[in-house]
């Protein structure tokens, strides 16, 4: 939406970024704002790399002045329309922006999802940018993004910690003044995961104190277990429980049955 | 089409052909007489074979909800061979990985083997549910085919209290059987039941620990459910539906008004042979219904919802569809109704849609007797009321199912909140308010649609319908011509009931009660702006005029 840069120029900076090395850079960044505050990890950081670093967050700097300061302020100090982002960290940018949630659009009593506004590496940026102004939790490392945890342990995780918000399939629910958990079906393991660690909105931050990186894998697993496994029995009507049910007993059981009736005694002239 | 009279018509002469009789028709010939002669049970056949079934589709509602009984009961003693009605705790080892090594409750556990390891299990656990959920719908309509035809009068109405038995003992029947699985949805029913219970002042809290067998959700329910699921209720059902049929039987069935029907006869087809063949193929059908819905949907996947803890709760937890109205009577009741009397907190918010609840279903029981004093029709009858011809009823019928339809709506305010982007809070005071105004708003419109369609009808009795074609009289004067109906099809909207308000008159002692007066008031309101049927003078008169206009 308040983006500046045309749309031939994000596309030449998205292919001329596109590379292994993004990804990768995007790794060490991540590591590298966690570990902000410790001395060991910046003194581990290899020349090369923390020059690239600082581009990106240069970049990133960028970025965010023409999309972000309006209402978080020049230096994401925050304002009235919007809070700080100084000590939210990589995770929360990545997430928010990464889901499409950020830039905000249309204020309503939840700052919705819609398509991404930016590049994998732009995000990046934004995210080195934001990790770099104060330490703050980091995009998750790949090792817990598998899906290959217990599904069993993940399963009762998210029936004791999720299920009361997004419902016990993942299916979403309602909550107070128009607010809504979505339904968490499409939701790539990365944003699980950093949704847990920073809590968007009203949903709370399940810290690692909380739910360890290892159970917060697990139930990553079982989410990804439910959208690879159709359910067992046949079309899931949403996963909406008795209600879609009920809906679909009165609708095509009974319409059905209804209209097999009304041709068995219709007059055969 | 046969004609029943109920003066008896010679019976059907059975077992005589022209064919020589083959080895086949001796043996049949001969256990038919070996039975009969042992349990004189041709009386009976002969009888029930005579039985007249009318061939409106409505009056087929009953036999959905039968044929849907019945395959509850074929699926639901299939399920019994592997059900363990148990609250013990065990681990769960079966093949669905994500409760692997759960603790959960045998009755769980067994029946997630039924669903993943036994050989038909899960199709058969989808038959029980979806055959009960169409069970209550077709009961659900039926009932209202019932009321809105009026055909709940005399002779009918002990038949119309059984049939509200077996509505009820269906909902008991659906809700025990809900709770049997174990898991956190019924589990999350079962708080909700345990939350009302103890809501009933001085006594709840008793009730609730022996209901519960010590304190909610103790080691006892599921096992005491499951003999009223598998073992009282159903006997009590299928006695009750005995009786439902034998006074089907002894009653006859409705019919609405043509040609040849009068209240002294029923005519359709009779059970043997036409229809009886008819309504085996009906199973059939209802049975591939059933079928076909649970090989392809998913109902009630316990195995997502996981064991019940009273801790976790899913957000969108509803009951199934039949229970829905009772959820939805709790989710309206505005906040702070509660209050202090001394030491005790009085649950109004409880006791309220309780009240509101038993009074819903005691006016739904009641309404044929309501009905038959405010008319203070003795009569009997046997012609089905064509709903616009008793415009009252059939308002009072339409207030109640949007009441009805609200509490059902109020049972997914969350979901319809979310479905249509809109909050909670206002759904749910919407539809309070729709409640209160609803009904009365329903209650309007269905009258003034029932008396304009008997005005339309009346029009149509007398004058024919408009045939759009225009000629021009010799004086100039264009006039469109009307086409008359055939006798046939003017029957059907000139024969109904003209009902008049009771007049309100002195008993033999001279004085008028006040019961009088009141049932006077009830009366005239019942018909105050009734329209009268159309009678043979005026039917003749205006054929006398439009054949005037036409020389
Ligand atoms: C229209 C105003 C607006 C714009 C533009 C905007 N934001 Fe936001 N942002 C908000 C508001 C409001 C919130 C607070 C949401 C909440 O928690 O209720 C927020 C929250 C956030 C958060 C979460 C903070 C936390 O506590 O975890 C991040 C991260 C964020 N924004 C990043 C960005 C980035 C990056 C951009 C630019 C691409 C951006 N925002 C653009 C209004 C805006
Ligand atoms: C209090 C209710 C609540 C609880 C508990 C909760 N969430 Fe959320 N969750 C929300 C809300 C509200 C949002 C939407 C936030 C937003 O749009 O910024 C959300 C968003 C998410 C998203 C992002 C979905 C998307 O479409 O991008 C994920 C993933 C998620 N939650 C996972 C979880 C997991 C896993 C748990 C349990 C560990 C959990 N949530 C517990 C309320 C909750
Ligand atoms: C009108 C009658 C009945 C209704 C409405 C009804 C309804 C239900 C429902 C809704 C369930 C939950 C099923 C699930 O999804 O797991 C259930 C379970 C069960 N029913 Fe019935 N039922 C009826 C009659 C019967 C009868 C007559 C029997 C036995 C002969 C029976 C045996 C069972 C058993 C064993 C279960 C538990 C098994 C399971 O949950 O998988 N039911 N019933």
């Amino acid at each position: 939406m308040a983006k500046t840069a045309s749309p031939s120029a994000r596309k030449a900076r998205a292919t001329g970024r596109r590379s292994p090395l993004a990804s990768v850079s995007l790794l060490v960044i991540g590591l590298l704002a966690t570990g902000g505050a410790y001395a060991m990890f910046t003194t581990s950081a290899t020349a090369e790399t923390s020059s690239q670093v600082t581009s990106m967050v240069s970049q990133g700097q960028k970025l965010f002045a023409a999309n972000c300061a309006s209402c978080h302020g020049m230096n994401a100090q925050g304002s009235s329309a919007a809070p700080t982002l100084i000590g939210v960290g990589a995770a929360s940018v990545d997430f928010q922006v990464g889901t499409g949630r950020m830039p905000a659009a249309a204020t309503g009593p939840q700052i919705a999802k819609k398509a991404v506004q930016f590049t994998d590496s732009q995000i990046a940026a934004l995210a080195a940018y934001v990790a770099s102004l104060g330490p703050g939790p980091a995009i998750p490392e790949p090792q817990y993004l598998t899906g290959k945890g217990n599904v069993a342990t993940g399963a009762e995780l998210f029936r004791v910690n999720c299920a009361m918000c997004h419902n016990v399939a993942g299916a979403g629910g309602a909550l107070t003044q128009g607010k809504y958990a979505p339904n968490l079906h499409s939701v790539s393991a990365k944003h699980i995961y950093e949704a847990m660690l920073t809590g968007p909105q009203s949903m709370p931050v399940f810290n690692d104190l909380n739910i360890t990186p290892q159970d917060k894998a697990n139930i990553i697993s079982y989410l990804t277990y439910l959208n690879k496994n159709p359910s067992p029995g046949g079309l899931s009507l949403g996963d909406l429980g008795p209600v879609s049910e009920g809906l679909f007993v009165w609708i095509f059981a009974l319409g059905s049955v209804v209209a097999i009736t009304v041709w068995l005694t219709a007059k055969s002239n | 089409m046969t004609v029943d009279t109920t003066a008896a018509a010679a019976a059907p002469a059975t077992g005589e052909s022209d064919l020589p009789p083959t080895t086949g028709t001796r043996v049949t010939n001969w256990a038919a007489n070996y039975i009969d002669e042992r349990t004189s049970i041709s009386g009976l056949v002969k009888e029930l074979g005579r039985k007249i079934f009318p061939d409106h589709w409505s009056f087929m509602l009953g036999e959905v909800a039968l044929y849907s009984f019945v395959v509850i009961l074929l699926s639901g003693t299939f399920l019994t061979f592997f059900f363990q009605p148990s609250m013990a705790v065990v681990t769960y080892n079966g093949s669905y990985a994500p409760l692997k090594g759960i603790q959960m409750s045998t009755a769980l556990s067994s029946t997630l083997n039924i669903s993943f390891d036994v050989r038909g299990g899960l199709l058969l656990r989808q038959v029980h549910h979806w055959a009960a959920l169409l069970f209550i719908a077709a009961i659900g309509l039926h009932m209202l085919r019932i009321y809105f035809t009026g055909a709940f009068r005399k002779p009918r109405e002990i038949n119309w209290i059984i049939g509200f038995v077996l509505f009820i003992l269906a909902l008991a029947e659906g809700f025990t059987g809900y709770s049997l699985p174990d898991d956190l949805l019924s589990g999350n029913g079962l708080r909700i039941i345990n939350g009302m219970v103890e809501g009933i002042p001085v006594v709840g809290t008793w009730i609730d620990y022996l209901l519960f067998g010590g304190e909610f959700p103790g080691t006892a329910i599921i096992g005491r459910f499951y003999s009223l699921h598998i073992l009282l209720l159903p006997a009590i059902l299928v006695a009750a539906l005995g009786a439902h049929m034998v006074l089907l039987i002894v009653n006859k069935h409705t019919q609405f008004a043509g040609p040849g029907r009068t209240e002294g006869n029923v005519v359709g087809s009779p059970i043997m042979p036409v229809f009886a063949a008819k309504a085996g193929g009906f199973f059939f059908i209802i049975f591939g219904v059933i079928m076909l819905t649970a090989s392809f949907v998913t109902i009630n996947p316990v195995w997502l919802y996981g064991p019940y803890d009273p801790s976790p709760i899913s957000a969108g937890t509803q009951p199934d569809w039949y229970i829905g109205f009772a959820d939805g009577a709790l989710r309206l009741v505005p906040p702070h109704w509660e209050f202090m009397l001394g030491p005790y907190t009085v649950s109004m918010n409880i006791i309220i849609p309780i009240l509101v609840l038993l009074v819903l279903l005691a006016l739904v029981a009641a309404y044929p007797f309501f009905e038959a004093w405010v008319t203070g029709d003795k009569r009997e009858h046997h012609i089905a009321d064509r709903p616009r011809n008793a415009p009252t009823r059939t308002a009072i019928g339409a207030a109640g199912v949007t009441f009805y339809g609200v509490l059902w709506a109020a049972a997914s305010s969350d979901l319809i909140a979310t479905h249509f982007m809109l909050t909670v809070e206002s759904v749910i005071h919407v539809l309070q308010a729709l409640l209160i105004v609803g009904p009365f708003i329903s209650y309007h419109v269905a009258k003034r649609i029932c008396i304009a369609l008997q005005k339309k009808d009346r029009e149509v009795a007398l004058h024919g319908f408009e045939s759009g074609r225009i000629v021009r009289l010799p004086g100039g004067e264009y006039v469109e011509v009307h086409e008359q109906l055939s006798d046939y099809e003017r029957w059907k909207l000139v024969s109904f009931d003209d009902n008049a308000p009771i007049m309100l008159r002195p008993n033999k002692d001279g004085k008028i009660t006040a019961g009088a007066r009141l049932r006077a008031r009830a009366s005239n309101w019942f018909f105050e702006d009734r329209i009268a049927p159309v009678s043979l003078t005026e039917i003749e008169q205006q054929h006398h005029e439009h054949a005037a206009v036409e020389s």
